[in-house]
């Protein structure tokens, strides 16, 4: 059985997987990281998405072996010291999750889009969320947050 | 828009009612409060069910049929039992003496065929899908793998999958019994006078395509026992009633069992049912003696979770020259699948009061037959039964409008029924408690800028544009808040429609509300919070709303049917004027004073014309203390309640869609989509936006996007969400909203619900919308989903 | 769900990855897994072995040659839509990179691994086929237009591994566009079209034209191509395009009938012209 060193949320762990693992089953039934959840077997609903050295990806479609070396960040690594991330803020303020079940690979994919672009259009993020599927909201409140915590994230970086 | 609307005649309707209640920034009802909820879901801080670890957890998965109807001839587990981890292996033969029958809760006739549903299959697979065996094992990898290992003979049989072929002598059965399940028939005035000599006649038939509800989150399902007592999670949206009728299926008797629903992701009906996989993990850890989990893959879960709508809709208008409307004929097949789940036979019962939408006409009559066939069974998804009547009638409105060359908004106009003429009984027999159709039309031609619209499209037709601009109205009113329980009962129903909530100031004044309602992303934390917090005057954050284990919440209806805030959130309210009478008799006590003499307002009680009060929280500490209690006050402040509506309540709204449809390739695109509803009374704003906008996403689908889709041999191909499409965020537009308010009558709080409104408004509205685009190609009817290749082929 | 059991190898050179692959019926290449996955978990592949490339240093990379762009087999849909390489010398690429799936997908789905996929509903094969790229390989050269055998078969032999493709740079004056169709924003294309237009003097000089899902392989729309050589921009083009779907084999499935593909090639195909000929 290979064995993998991958740091998850700032922890490093060092675990025996069978090469099968996927992913987020190393994260769920190993690590104890149930924040990111399944919702598909196919790559298609993103709510698995998690921060793989930096950036998105779906963490079904990964098995755990490729992680080895690896820097993961899942939705519970966000908050620093207690207090949420400028998206989770922007997702409660603008209402944009009800069932909460897309929520993590949402807010980790509205993080992601960022990086590239950091004062996106509607239709850019629009785009940018197209491969994580939510059923609850009709997207509508996501893409509002979606611009306020870039927003905020803006002012993060330029407010000393 | 016509002349008469523009006449100034409106503005006055509007000035009269239908107007938003002012916010009140003393009161928490009416504000947009955001969510307690979303901490922990934000955070990862979930409790899905498949997050649940018990020590000795084993794994269940389930071995399925790759066919639609098959004989079974034998089933050899025997490799699959030396297989790693595995601890047990059964077919449904092993567990035939024991696994019961799935109930159906709703006979809608005496002479219902209800065949018996095991769990798992023991003679015959009847759907792909249907599970036939399962394995226990210690990971669900090595339970996975002890799949493959089960060796399945099978001896294929005839599928049946069209419902009028079904209905023939010479169909194959899927059941002994034959494919009939009943025929529900309902006649209101005079149905032949209304049709005889009709100056207009309107014939039209709609499919409802066959829809896999698809919530975020796959079903799952854990239980454990003690050897005595049991506890069964579950990712259900009622477990109220799912712990009775387990107890009815499994033998279990119901104070020997729990059930908790934790945090659900979703539902939209698909998660109101009592499914094989919970009886069946029950029957395992009793079996075992061993706590068992079972989680499903997404393409296990669009094969067996049911499916939603499904009927051929034949739907007949009589009308006068002038476009007002004589009477309704209609005719459904109602595909049941293979079996009758708990409410299956129920569903287009829901809709069968509601062909004739917001129109008042002479006559009406509905019959249905539910039919068996060869797929998987159909059960409630968002709407049930309303989306299918409000799809007909609106599109055979614009039919109708089209016909006598009037604008669909007008043809409306002349056959709904005016605000003045509320409380009104409708032909079907419901009585509207409150509307106004006028105030939110008018609201949404307003947004919509309608008049300019039609210029466009109108401009677009004469250039010849490759991309025609079509305009797609819906006037909806559906019936929610389920339900009175007498109506149930009327209506063969097996349960009641009230609901419950008790309320308990605890001794350090905080308040613990429990609910019988069972929140799936609704928000009910929220909002009861908000309720609570007006009637006992206590701040919002020192409340907490408990639900969904019945240890915890004893009784209750659950969540489904918009029926939560306009039963429930009044079963709290009523709790609430409980606890405050007790507190004002332990007031009155302890201030020396008549319980008269007391005014209670900002959470304390005062005596009238002094100083002196105590606060429901110092009550609560006193109650709680108990040295000074009066003469037959219990030391306790909590009280529970139930409430049981006398009426349906009736959402209503007026919806417009502007669709762009590329006829070169028959992409439909919608430009601007304006919802006006009208759900009464709101508590909160951002909720109801919320559920509006989700529920807009889930109609347009329908009328876009998501089709179950069988092959000839019966083999559901959408089993993924490859070929399952739903929208993403790219293919919907940002949605206009706006709310009238006409308060409903039939419960204190003025509220409607506004779970379904979204979607049972929305389908007909896009589709109306993508017809009206092609009438110039002599285009009358796309079948839904309208697909590019479907508005192409219609055009050519 | 989840995969059946395979053994897994991360070889240290692309020697022993040839090796291993060679000596296993059952292996596959493990790239970023994107396309691979999935089957895995649905169970519709059983591989014995994964020869996982993706750490192999002759993979990498995206080189900015003089008459080509040598794109590593490992480089990610990601880095080849922002690699100014890329953009600059064989933009369509970049296009088309863009199109795949969706973010995430694209942080992980290589270039290499979707072309060695061969499955003609990709939007990458068309392209490659249109620019006539040249697929290195760890044994020789294979020009696109013999590599795509048929549906999911490309031309690698046993233990033979795709290294990366040479795109060849096209010069000044073409213009490029992918036109995809699909239902929705994650779905597959139903049809796409990926075309190359050299323009002068206000008509069409030479074209180039790969169809996405038109047949078991990704075709060429050869008809188009020379019906379109010295056309000028208007209703000629129109007429042109309307040769779309001659010597295409479109399947009938559950996304599309063939006849609806054929039409959509015509359609598709003069859009996809106009657009890479600079007129809207």
């Amino acid at each position: 059985m290979p064995r993998i060193a991958v740091t998850v949320d700032g922890i490093r762990y060092e675990e025996d997987v069978e090469p099968r693992l996927l992913l987020v089953h190393l994260l769920r039934d190993r690590l104890g990281k149930t924040g990111t959840p399944v919702g598909c077997d196919t790559s298609n609903c993103g709510a698995c998405t998690v921060m793989l050295d930096g950036k998105s990806v779906k963490s079904c479609s990964v098995l755990a072996v490729q992680a080895d070396g690896s820097d993961v960040v899942t939705i519970e690594g966000l908050a620093t010291a207690g207090t949420m991330h400028p998206m989770q803020r922007a997702f409660h303020e603008e209402h944009a999750l009800q069932c909460g079940y897309c929520t993590p690979g949402m807010v980790m994919a509205a993080i992601d889009l960022l990086r590239e672009d950091p004062d996106p259009s509607e239709e850019t993020i629009r785009h940018g969320l197209e491969g994580n599927l939510c059923r609850c909201t009709g997207y509508c409140n996501i893409v509002r947050a979606v611009r306020r915590g870039a927003q905020s994230m803006g002012q993060a970086v330029t407010t000393p | 828009m016509t002349e008469e609307l523009d006449a100034g005649v409106v503005a006055q309707q509007i000035a009269e009612s239908g107007q938003l209640s002012e916010p009140d920034s003393t009161r928490e009802v009416g504000k947009a409060r955001r969510r307690k909820e979303d901490a922990r879901l934000l955070a990862g801080r979930t409790t899905w069910t498949d997050n649940i670890q018990l020590p000795g957890l084993l794994h269940v998965a389930f071995k399925r049929s790759p066919m639609a109807h098959a004989r079974i001839v034998g089933v050899d587990v025997s490799a699959a039992r030396d297989m790693p981890g595995v601890v047990a292996v059964f077919s449904g033969q092993d567990v035939a003496d024991e696994q019961g029958s799935l109930p159906c809760a709703w006979p809608v006739t005496e002479d219902i065929v209800i065949p018996d549903h095991p769990p798992m299959a023991v003679r015959e697979v009847r759907y792909p899908g249907e599970a036939v065996a399962c394995v226990v094992a210690t990971d669900r990898y090595l339970a996975a793998d002890a799949l493959d290992a089960i060796d399945v003979d099978y001896e294929p049989l005839p599928p049946v999958l069209d419902m009028a072929e079904a209905l023939t002598e010479a169909s194959p059965k899927v059941h002994e019994s034959g494919n009939r399940a009943f025929t529900w028939t309902f006649a209101q005035g005079d149905i032949d006078a209304a049709f005889r000599d009709a100056p207009v006649l309107i014939d039209r038939t709609y499919v409802q395509q066959r829809l896999i509800p698809t919530a975020m989150e796959p079903r799952a399902v854990a239980a454990t026992t003690d050897g005595e007592s049991f506890t069964l999670w579950s990712s259900t949206q009622i477990p109220h009633v799912l712990r009775v009728m387990l107890a009815l299926t499994t033998g279990i008797p119901e104070h020997r069992l729990r059930v908790v629903a934790p945090d659900v992701g979703g539902g939209f009906g698909s998660k109101l049912q009592v499914t094989a996989e919970e009886v069946l993990c029950l029957l395992l850890t009793r079996r075992l003696g061993k706590p068992v989990k079972w989680t499903e893959s997404r393409s296990e879960g669009n094969l067996t979770v049911h499916h939603g709508r499904d009927q051929v809709q034949h739907i007949a208008l009589a009308a006068e020259a002038d476009g007002r409307v004589r009477g309704v004929k209609v005719e459904l097949l109602a595909d049941m699948g293979a079996y009758l789940m708990l409410v299956t036979p129920g569903v287009p019962l829901l809709g069968a009061f509601m062909f004739n939408g917001i129109y008042k006409m002479d006559a009406y009559s509905f019959d249905c037959t539910g039919v068996f066939t060869t797929k998987m069974p159909t059960d409630a998804y968002r709407g049930a039964g309303r989306p299918e009547a409000t799809y007909a009638i609106e599109r055979v409105m614009d039919e109708l409008a089209a016909e006598l060359n009037l604008d669909p908004i007008e043809v409306r106009r002349r056959n709904w029924i005016r605000h003045e003429e509320f409380p009104y009984t409708t032909i079907a027999g419901l009585t509207y408690d409150s509307g106004n159709y006028e105030a939110a039309t008018e609201k949404a031609l307003s947004l919509f800028g309608y008049d300019k619209l039609r210029a466009e499209q109108s401009d677009r037709r004469d250039r010849g544009d490759p991309v025609q601009l079509g305009i797609g109205v819906s006037t909806y009113t559906e019936m929610c808040g389920l339900a009175p329980s007498r109506v149930l009962g009327s209506l063969s129903y097996g349960a009641g429609g009230w609901e419950h909530g008790s309320v308990r100031m605890l001794p350090t004044g905080k308040v613990e509300v429990v609910t019988g309602t069972s929140p799936h992303g609704q928000g009910h934390e929220t909002a009861w919070s908000q309720i609570v917090a007006d009637s006992l005057g206590v701040p919002f954050d020192d409340i907490a709303v408990v639900h969904g284990d019945t240890a915890i919440s004893h009784k209750g209806m659950d969540t489904y049917g918009s029926r939560s805030l306009v039963v429930g959130g009044m079963a709290v309210l009523r709790a609430c004027e409980k606890v405050k009478e007790k507190a004002r008799r332990l007031a009155a006590h302890t201030l020396e004073c008549s319980p008269d003499d007391l005014e209670f307002s900002q959470g304390a009680f005062k005596v009238k014309g002094t100083e002196s009060s105590k606060t429901i929280q110092e009550l609560a500490l006193a109650a709680f203390a108990a040295h000074d209690l009066p003469e037959g006050v219990e030391p306790r402040l909590d009280a529970d309640a139930t409430f049981d509506p006398e009426n349906f309540s009736f959402p209503h709204g007026t919806h417009l869609c502007a669709i762009e449809v590329d006829t070169e390739t028959g992409m439909a695109r919608i430009r601007k989509y304006v919802a006006v509803d009208d759900v009464g009374h709101v508590i909160n704003p951002l909720i109801v936006e919320g559920q509006v906008h989700g529920g807009l996403a889930q109609g347009i689908a329908q009328a876009l996007y998501e089709e179950a889709v069988h092959d000839a041999e019966g083999n559901l191909l959408t089993t993924t969400m490859a070929d399952y499409l739903i929208p993403t965020a790219a293919d919907l537009p940002d949605f206009v909203t706006d709310r009238t308010e006409s308060p409903a009558t039939s419960n204190p709080l003025g509220v409607k619900g506004v779970g379904e409104a979204g979607t049972i408004a929305s389908t007909p509205a896009v589709v109306n919308a993508v017809v009206d685009a092609l009438r110039p190609h002599g285009v009358h009817d796309i079948q839904m989903p309208c697909t590019p290749e479907r508005i192409w082929r219609a055009i050519r | 769900m989840i995969p059946a059991q395979f053994d897994y190898l991360r070889p240290g050179s692309l020697q022993e990855a040839s090796e291993a692959l060679a000596s296993d019926e059952e292996a596959k290449v493990l790239a970023g897994g994107q396309s691979l996955l999935p089957l895995l978990r649905l169970r519709l592949a059983y591989p014995s072995l994964l020869v996982d490339v993706s750490r192999l240093e002759e993979l990498t990379g995206i080189l900015d040659e003089r008459d080509h762009v040598f794109i590593g087999a490992m480089a990610t849909h990601d880095e080849v839509l922002r690699s100014p390489a890329v953009i600059a010398g064989c933009p369509l690429v970049a296009l088309a990179a863009a199109t795949v799936a969706d973010p995430a997908v694209r942080h992980r789905g290589t270039f290499g691994g979707s072309l060695a996929h061969a499955d003609p509903a990709g939007d990458l094969p068309a392209v490659a086929l249109a620019l006539e790229c040249v697929m290195v390989t760890s044994t020789r050269q294979i020009p696109a237009a013999d590599f795509f055998l048929d549906y999911l078969e490309p031309a690698l032999e046993p233990g033979e591994i795709l290294v990366g493709v040479k795109v060849p740079k096209l010069g000044p004056g073409w213009g490029f566009h992918y036109e995809k169709f699909h239902r929705t924003a994650q779905a597959w294309a139903i049809v796409g079209v990926a075309a190359a237009v050299r323009r002068a003097n206000g008509s069409i000089q030479e074209a180039r034209i790969g169809l996405t899902n038109m047949g078991p392989t990704p075709v060429r729309a050869r008809a188009v191509e020379s019906a379109l050589q010295g056309v000028e921009l208007g209703e000629a083009v129109r007429q042109a395009c309307a040769e779309a779907a001659e010597g295409t084999s479109p399947t009938s499935d559950l996304h599309a009938q063939a006849d609806y593909r054929r039409h959509l090639a015509q359609v598709l195909t003069h859009r996809a012209v106009n657009a890479a000929a600079g007129r809207p």
